[in-house]
């Protein structure tokens, strides 16, 4: 139990007066938006953060962490958003960090793997305990992060948006571990913005906006819609206006590509396709599957071990960025604070970022800094992008006027190609109206759009095709109107189109 | 607080934190500080004669400290500025040495820019290998300085050789000498300051208000987004490193045209480390620059006084050690600076 | 055909492997302290700094006690004196290490040449203190040519050796190593185990700094028996490129610090060889040796080796 939990980050508070209340031997989700202050809560309450107003109570007793090692002691176990692990150790290593059996001064690594691999069967959790972390899949990694906190005694377990990296069958798998966890009388704590999940797996719900918790509900009690207007704090239309669209000539064709990731090891195998003027072809799939490097060699960022990509017939296979952009292809990269801004940059030389070598923004080698603010007030004003201050770095922005800085960019030149990479990741819901209704227009005035999205609602109500991948393969090509989401989960999990139909 | 008034703050306090360290450093030794630095200051500017002498030391600092800044600007640690200004040295110093007939309209420019070449190729080789296989420039441009070393010792005790004594060149052709703007008792200060304080002028626009400073930031700051916004990292990092070398190599060049007018052992020392101490306290800034190198050598034209009452002039190293620590943990000066603030 | 016949002689020559090992060993020591460094995810390029340093405390307190040993052993606690400066800066300020490790390495040399004449009365270097004599080792010195090589030996020799061996133990077969590395992979990781990663990181950066001080210490008082100006002439950078070659393993580190200790003694061998008649003027460029293998050889590997993935980033925690 949590009671009246303040925390304060410079300029939000995050925790506004939070109660918390879980039963034990039940799954409770803690559901809510980005930035709503879930993880900021669980935090705290693994020791990671110190409340600064509030108490917390295990089992009707008053404890106080100061650091995870206290919450571990007092049987708490957290399964984070971004895994905790170390990629070049093992798995048994990576288990018994700061709790390893010794033998004198030596490690016992024989009791160690015998340990870990108990446990792991224990609860359904097979794993390869002397697999490095960086040779296992995401799925296998979790199973991992969940025996560290089985390792260490957890009674509670806290899980941080444990399904955003996996496709529904391996979802439906952890929900079996936690159904076995909770049969021998394990708590879970689950953060999740995922509504049909919370309402398929929770007990009960504690739903937050903005830093305060705005209900409790009991799951066989509600729908997903009260979740989303408690959520949200109105009405929430759950996808988006789409006209049909005729779609014209083939800008964008994909054949037969090869690309290797910093591994050397290949991760796009042999993938073809084609985008269309004026239509949105969606790629699905969960992340590791080859999407990043595959936009990565679209967009001129890798190099591609075989295999061609035309645009307009052109063979543009290797262009590099600027090139590709002279040619009116743009992209919206996934990471955008690591490739889409340059965050010390104030916001009006992020605006010209990719064409800052271009009239009129520069003349004879000289930067025309008149042209490049009036410019970037422009696009300040056509996007609403707060606050209206183009002399902000842009490392001051909020998340989504961040990615609305990118958008505007990427959209002001013309761009007969767009490639758009997570395009809502960590967004709050205004922000992801507004930059979906930004695609379907641009898809309505004749743009190409090339989607990639991990979130399976975001590809079902933009594109007007979906294609699936899945260790670097395309495993088939659907229309939204004429599949399900159990169909493409299964290509998302490695099954071909034409088995799934047979 | 302003980030603006922060960069003034912090190298400003500092230095002073470092005097007063190093007062105590003195005081160790058993002797007097407000001496020692009252010696200092006099050896720096008590008289014309050790102003000149601080005015000619001020201007291969700046350009070292113009070299190592511009490379931080772009994200590269440049340390080899020592052994740029040595390569930029003996280019010059061997084109200096043909330039018999040639007027000094063409002669000058075309020494120094054999200056400039020598330190941009030497700078050049570390940038490359960066470029192409990732080794970090720390480890290259140290080990450039020492091999400029002892080719540069190869050279003046051996081919390059001339009369006896202490290891030099041969004279550079009049022709090639920089002309004085003033002469002040037996030294002559030379139009090389003027040329520093313009290359100081120059890089400052181009780091502001041109295409390239806007791409050399970039990278700078992130070069993931630099290649994603259509920049050549590889073709950076070598003109960086170039550019930076080249702003080494004229201070090398200007040392043979200006003041020695030959190439000798003791040309670069420690100069180019310098540079670094000078970067960091000018915050890689032109003009922070220009006073930064001022400051230190005001230090070392004082130090040598010192010695006259007992200090050794190694203090000045110690005292740039402390401030570079300083400033590399700038957090430290914020927030003692902040326990003040808050203590009135 | 000339050069084969030296490089016979030399190669033949016991007397050459001796030199290898003893020019190894300030290498060796060095470059483990990097490792320790390194492998907790700070980096420190003052190893340069703190040999220095390390050369000339060892003398000075040889100086007033008399006694050399007291020399190496005490010169030891102020190595990790000052490395503690930049575990400091690094650590707890997160302060950018380069430049702080670079303000070290300054310091160090201000300091040394700075001191010399308060205390010796004489700048430049210092006179003569005394040095640890060579250990003749029983049973081995009776062997023939690995005899005339090791037999007669200096004990730090032996001592970096020994230290190869506990570093390679401590980071892989203990739990405290097991920590160590997870703290230069991911800091956060381990913090959320509980791992207190500052701790681990501080210990890491002393070591080095005790590593280094005794390499440096050999230098002076191992070798020679006095301290001149900046004597380690760049030692500090090339164990570091060895540490490097060795992919930050003690074992790896011990063979490129090997090499490049050959090469060192490669090159004094050639430059006193009396066929290869070398005049003095061309002598500074056999020194250019080193430099050069270690610049080729840091371009040539970095790219198949690995350093700890949160080397050289300052740990940030959420307060």
């Amino acid at each position: 139990m949590m009671k009246g939990i303040v925390k304060r980050f410079p300029g939000v508070l995050a925790n506004d007066h939070v109660d918390l209340f879980v039963e034990k031997g039940e799954i409770h989700a803690i559901v809510g938006e980005n930035g709503a202050g879930k993880t900021t809560l669980m935090k705290q309450l693994y020791g990671l953060l110190k409340p600064d107003e509030g108490e917390i109570y295990i089992n009707g007793k008053r404890v106080e962490f100061s650091g995870p090692a206290d919450a571990i002691k007092n049987g708490i176990g957290m399964v984070h958003q971004h895994f905790m692990l170390v990629d070049n150790l093992t798995a048994y290593e990576n288990v018994i960090i700061g709790m390893e059996p010794r033998k004198g001064i030596l490690l016992d690594r024989k009791k160690a793997r015998k340990e870990v691999k108990k446990l792991s069967e224990e609860y359904g959790l097979t794993i390869d305990v002397d697999m490095k972390i960086e040779d296992m899949p995401v799925g296998l990694q979790q199973r991992v992060e969940i025996i560290k906190t089985l390792y260490r005694g957890a009674e509670i377990l806290i899980l941080d948006e444990p399904t955003a990296v996996l496709t529904p069958q391996e979802t439906e798998e952890l929900f079996e571990v936690l159904r076995r966890l909770k049969k021998s009388g394990k708590t879970i704590i689950f953060i999740s913005h995922k509504l049909n999940e919370v309402m398929e797996i929770s007990d009960r719900i504690t739903v937050m906006r903005q830093g305060r918790v705005t209900g409790n509900l009991i799951t066989s009690q509600t729908t997903p819609q009260e979740i989303a207007r408690l959520m949200v704090g109105r009405e929430v239309v759950l996808t988006v206006e789409k006209k049909p669209k005729e779609a014209g000539e083939t800008l964008l064709k994909i054949e037969d590509l090869w690309v290797k990731d910093n591994r050397k090891l290949d991760v796009v195998k042999g993938v073809s396709f084609e985008v269309k003027r004026g239509e949105i072809v969606g790629i699905a799939g969960v992340a590791g599957n080859g999407q990043s490097e595959l936009v990565e060699a679209i967009t001129g960022l890798r190099r591609a071990e075989r295999g061609r990509v035309l645009f307009r017939g052109e063979d543009i296979t290797g262009y590099d960025p600027k090139r590709l952009r002279d040619l009116g292809m743009f992209h919206v990269p996934e990471d955008r604070l690591k490739r889409g801004l340059i965050v010390d940059f104030p916001a009006y030389f992020n605006t010209i970022l990719g064409r800052h070598m271009i009239e009129p923004f520069v003349k004879s080698g000289f930067l025309n800094m008149k042209e490049i603010k009036r410019f970037s007030k422009q696009l300040f004003e056509k996007f609403d992008i707060r606050p209206r201050n183009i002399e902000l770095l842009a490392g001051s922005f909020s998340g989504g006027n961040q990615q609305k800085i990118i958008v505007a960019r990427e959209m002001s030149f013309s761009p007969e190609l767009l490639v758009v990479a997570q395009p809502t990741r960590g967004l709050d819901v205004g922000a992801i109206e507004f930059i979906h209704k930004t695609l379907v227009s641009m898809r309505d005035a004749g743009v190409g759009i090339l989607l990639i999205s991990m979130e399976l609602d975001e590809i079902f109500s933009l594109s007007d095709r979906i294609l699936v991948m899945y260790e670097g393969q395309i495993m088939g090509e659907v229309r939204p109107e004429k599949t399900t989401p159990e169909e493409v989960g299964l290509m998302m999990a490695g099954k071909r189109l034409e088995e799934i139909r047979r | 607080m302003n980030n603006r008034v922060w960069s003034f703050l912090v190298p400003f306090f500092s230095v002073i934190i470092a005097l007063l360290i190093a007062a105590v450093v003195i005081i160790l030794i058993g002797q007097n500080p407000v001496i020692a630095y009252k010696a200092m200051i006099e050896g720096a500017f008590g008289n014309i004669q050790a102003l000149a002498d601080t005015v000619i030391k001020t201007t291969p600092l700046i350009l070292t400290g113009l070299a190592v800044g511009f490379g931080f600007r772009a994200g590269l640690f440049n340390i080899g500025a020592e052994g740029q200004m040595i390569m930029g040295g003996i280019l010059a110093t061997v084109v200096g040495m043909h330039m018999r007939g040639i007027p000094p309209l063409l002669a000058i420019p075309l020494t120094m820019i054999a200056g400039m070449l020598g330190g941009a190729v030497w700078a050049s080789i570390a940038g490359y290998l960066k470029a192409k296989t990732g080794a970090h420039e720390v480890v290259s441009t140290i080990m450039l300085n020492w091999i400029a070393t002892y080719i540069s010792s190869y050279l003046i005790t051996g081919p390059l050789a001339v009369g006896s004594g202490t290891p030099k060149s041969p004279e550079i052709a009049p022709s090639a000498k920089l002309p004085p703007i003033v002469t002040v008792g037996a030294l002559e200060m030379t139009s090389g300051i003027l040329i520093s304080i313009l290359s100081a002028v120059v890089i400052y626009i181009v780091l502001e208000k041109t295409k390239t400073g806007y791409e050399v930031k970039a990278v700078g700051f992130n070069p993931y987004a630099a290649e994603y916004g259509g920049i050549n990292i590889s073709k950076n990092i070598v003109m960086c490193m170039a550019i930076s070398g080249a702003l080494a190599g004229l201070a090398g060049a200007l040392e043979v045209m200006g003041l020695h007018h030959r190439f000798l052992g003791t040309l670069s020392g420690g100069k180019g480390f310098d540079g670094i101490s000078i970067a960091l306290i000018g915050q890689n800034h032109p003009i922070g620059i220009i006073f930064a190198s001022f400051l230190i050598a005001a230090l070392r034209t004082g130090s040598s006084n010192m010695q006259f009452v007992g200090v050794p002039k190694h203090i000045v190293t110690i005292i740039q050690g402390i401030v570079i620590f300083l400033v590399a943990a700038d957090r430290i000066v914020k927030t003692l600076l902040r326990f003040r603030k808050v203590k009135r | 055909m000339k050069i084969l016949e030296v490089l016979w002689n030399i190669f033949s020559n016991p007397l050459f492997y001796k030199l290898t090992l003893t020019a190894s060993t300030p290498l060796l020591f060095a470059s483990l302290g990097g490792v320790f460094s390194e492998v907790t995810g700070v980096v420190n390029i003052a190893l340069e700094g703190i040999m220095l340093l390390g050369a000339f405390s060892s003398v000075v307190i040889t100086y007033y006690t008399g006694n050399v040993w007291l020399g190496f052993l005490l010169s030891i606690p102020i190595g990790i004196g000052f490395s503690w400066f930049h575990a400091w800066a690094s650590i707890k300020w997160r302060g950018n290490q380069i430049v702080s490790a670079t303000a070290l390495i300054l310091v160090a040399q201000g300091l040394t040449g700075f001191l010399m004449e308060p205390i010796f009365g004489q700048p430049g270097q210092t006179p003569y203190v005394g040095r640890i004599e060579e250990i003749t080792l029983p049973g081995i010195s009776s062997i023939p040519f690995i005899g005339e090589a090791i037999g007669t030996i200096s004990p730090i020799v032996l001592i970096a050796f020994a230290m190869v061996f506990f570093a390679w133990f401590l980071i892989y077969k203990t739990p405290l190593g097991l920590r160590m590395r997870a703290v230069g992979e991911n800091p956060e990781a381990a913090d959320t185990l509980g791992v207190d990663v500052f701790k681990i990181r501080y210990f890491g950066v002393l070591m080095s700094g005790a590593l280094a001080s005794m390499g440096g210490a050999f230098l002076s008082i191992g070798e020679v028996g006095n301290f001149r100006e900046l004597m380690t002439g760049g030692r500090g950078f090339i164990a570091l490129a060895a540490m490097i070659l060795g992919n930050w393993n003690p074992i790896g580190a011990m063979w490129a610090c090997l090499m490049f200790g050959m090469s060192e003694a490669l090159a004094n061998q050639l430059q006193s060889s009396p066929i290869l008649n070398v005049p003095a003027t061309a002598k500074p460029l056999f020194n250019l040796f080193p430099f050069v293998v270690t610049l080729v050889v840091v371009a040539g590997l970095i790219g198949r080796t690995r350093p700890p993935a949160a080397d050289g980033v300052p740990y940030e925690k959420e307060e």
